[in-house]
């Protein structure tokens, strides 16, 4: 959404407003996310699972497609924020959206914390470092069984209906509602961030973190307050497949989430805030589908697609998507 | 510092700059930027070796020198981009030698790079729009949507068409033409409005026959500004500098006006064979 339109002559305002312009494509995208509640009544249940592994995936799009920072351990807060839910829940308090509060409170926090050690590296030492904090936390749940249930999850998990009024049914309806409301507000503010003199300095940050000092810029502090909201974000997911299931598993905070959702992040195209979304659809439909055929050998397809949408496609789906309608729009002009 | 003043404010009064005739001689008694006994080594390579200089208000100095006499090396000292072994470092009256990077910018010390160092992906409005916000303080607000920062943009696009850059500012920056992003080098530096612009080779790569007009626009500057370049073309360094500063193996050699620098006699025995000028 970011591409440059090298048309001059309206002035630098106009063309700043051009960039964060809604594009009718957007509009005609989010109206479609209401099509599965028609269209695919059966599916709403893998609806709402897409909409919730996308706003994860949107988290992570905020530190690594706009800020430049990988992490291979972004379950933890996702983690977090499921656990965080469950267990007030557990314990008397199951108001759904005030959990979503909690979690993102919780996984703020503990992203806060971690935040001072990653504003201090880049590239592989941050692969590793996120990567060991995601085992940490992991086996940190493992071993408190008396807070988590450890590896037989955690029981008891009981949510209320949402507003007091819908329950959370076996359709998904609910959940489905539930989670794409979550997601289209993340989104808005996402899409307000990235948009505002901070999301400016992200890419500055991404472009050129030698340049960003010799401008004066706060490089650090300005990565600890990203990944801070991108935590919190990441909470949020999770507390929402916390309630939209009512189980909390020690899968959330696993190596496989971390990665599924880097996958799902450059399979859709990071820095473009749909990727996420775009990818989350694409994989999991995938999974859904191949997992159909084939359970026990769907990822040999999911590996297979990876390979081609990296060999292919270098900036995920929806930078193929960009390049394509470029040049489209060239040959027309 | 009073020792040091004595060295360098005399001579300020009686240069005579082809460009530019308006020095500010009340300043002249306070240096700008000033570093005493500098020391650098890696390993057993000394880079920097007590070296004292002392900047006037207002002067456009040449740093020259032969490859690998520790000029650039002086500027990573000098914006803290490397730590000295040794020595201090002062902007105006404070000393500023524990500072980082950008502290050191924010208070007015401000470099830009002899290789392009700038935000491929941004379009030259963004990069130096992004520089006017984060000198303005505004740059950690993320609720307000930048183009409701009308003022910051217009000075970003003022700090461009200044520089001949207005009508391409729409551009990505990896699109633009490298004399443009030399430009461009400079338009990120002067958003953060700095007190001494350091120039690190801001003709680095330019045709030969385009580097006076990239000059003209370094001595069109504000005489606020104090700007120190290196540069290699001697025909460059004696039109455009009011001042000159000789390095040779991590040592100053000699600093004086172009005349006195033309006639050193250990000038010339360092720049014997390569001597393009007269």
């Amino acid at each position: 959404m970011t591409a440059a339109t090298p048309t001059a002559g309206a002035g630098p305002h106009s063309y700043l407003q051009e960039q964060i312009r809604w594009r009718w494509v957007e509009i005609a995208f989010w109206l479609a996310t209401l099509t599965p509640f028609l269209l695919f009544p059966s599916y709403l249940q893998l609806a709402s699972q897409i909409a919730i592994t996308a706003l994860f995936a949107l988290s992570l799009d905020l530190i690594l497609g706009y800020a430049g920072i990988v992490s291979l351990g972004h379950a933890a807060f996702f983690g977090l924020g499921a656990y965080a839910a469950g267990i007030v829940s557990k314990y008397g308090w199951g108001e759904p959206l005030s959990l979503l509060v909690i979690a993102a409170a919780v996984a703020g926090l503990a992203g806060y914390a971690m935040s001072f050690i990653i504003a201090r590296f880049r590239h592989l030492a941050l692969i590793m470092i996120t990567l060991g904090l995601g085992l940490l936390v992991h086996e940190a749940a493992n071993s408190a069984s008396w807070l988590t249930g450890g590896a037989d999850g955690l029981q008891g998990v009981k949510i209320w209906p949402l507003l007091e009024t819908f329950k959370f049914d076996l359709y998904g309806r609910t959940a489905y509602a539930y989670s794409l409301v979550a997601l289209f507000l993340a989104f808005l503010v996402a899409r307000r961030l990235i948009h505002s003199p901070f999301g400016l300095s992200l890419r500055g940050i991404r472009e050129n973190p030698v340049r960003m000092p010799a401008i004066g810029a706060p490089s650090r502090a300005h990565i600890r307050k990203i990944y801070t909201i991108s935590a919190a974000m990441a909470g949020v997911a999770g507390a929402l497949l916390a309630e939209s299931t009512s189980t909390v598993s020690l899968e959330v905070l696993s190596f496989q989430r971390s990665a599924d959702v880097l996958v799902i992040l450059i399979l859709g195209g990071a820095g473009r805030l749909y990727g996420g979304i775009l990818g989350a659809i694409i994989y999991m439909v995938a999974r859904d589908q191949f997992s159909g055929v084939n359970p026990q050998y769907w990822y040999f397809w999911i590996g297979l697609l990876l390979v081609a949408v990296v060999m292919f496609l270098p900036n995920g789906v929806l930078g193929g998507l960009a390049k394509l309608s470029a040049s489209w729009r060239r040959k027309s002009s | 510092m009073a020792a040091q003043v004595v060295v360098t404010a005399p001579a300020v009064g009686t240069t005579k700059p082809v460009v530019d005739a308006t020095m500010p001689v009340v300043d002249a008694t306070l240096p700008i930027l000033s570093t005493r006994g500098l020391d650098k080594s890696f390993g057993s390579l000394v880079v920097a070796s007590g070296i004292d200089f002392a900047l006037p208000q207002g002067v456009r100095y040449a740093l020259i020198g032969p490859n690998g006499a520790g000029k650039t090396t002086l500027i990573n000292l000098m914006t803290g981009m490397l730590r000295p072994d040794a020595g201090q470092i002062f902007l105006g009256e404070h000393e500023i030698t524990s500072l980082r990077p950008a502290e050191r910018v924010k208070r007015g010390l401000v470099r830009t790079f002899q290789i392009n160092t700038l935000f491929p992906h941004l379009s030259a409005l963004e990069a130096v729009t992004l520089a006017v916000c984060e000198r303005r303080g505004d740059a950690g607000t993320w609720w307000r949507r930048l183009p409701a920062y009308r003022d910051a943009v217009d000075e970003a696009y003022g700090i461009l068409s200044s520089l001949n850059l207005g009508h391409d500012c729409y551009r990505l920056t990896r699109e633009l033409a490298y004399g443009q992003q030399r430009l461009l080098e400079i338009a990120l530096a002067l958003a953060t409005r700095p007190k001494v612009l350091l120039l690190d080779e801001p003709a680095a790569g330019v045709p030969r026959d385009e580097s006076p007009a990239l000059f003209a626009a370094i001595s069109g500057l504000s005489q606020d500004i104090t700007v120190l370049f290196i540069e290699h073309d001697m025909g460059i360094v004696f039109r455009f500098a009011s001042r000159i500063i000789v390095m040779v193996g991590g040592r100053v050699l000699v600093e004086g006006t172009p005349e006195e620098i033309a006639a050193d006699a250990r000038v010339r025995e360092v720049y014997l064979g390569q001597k393009r000028h007269g």
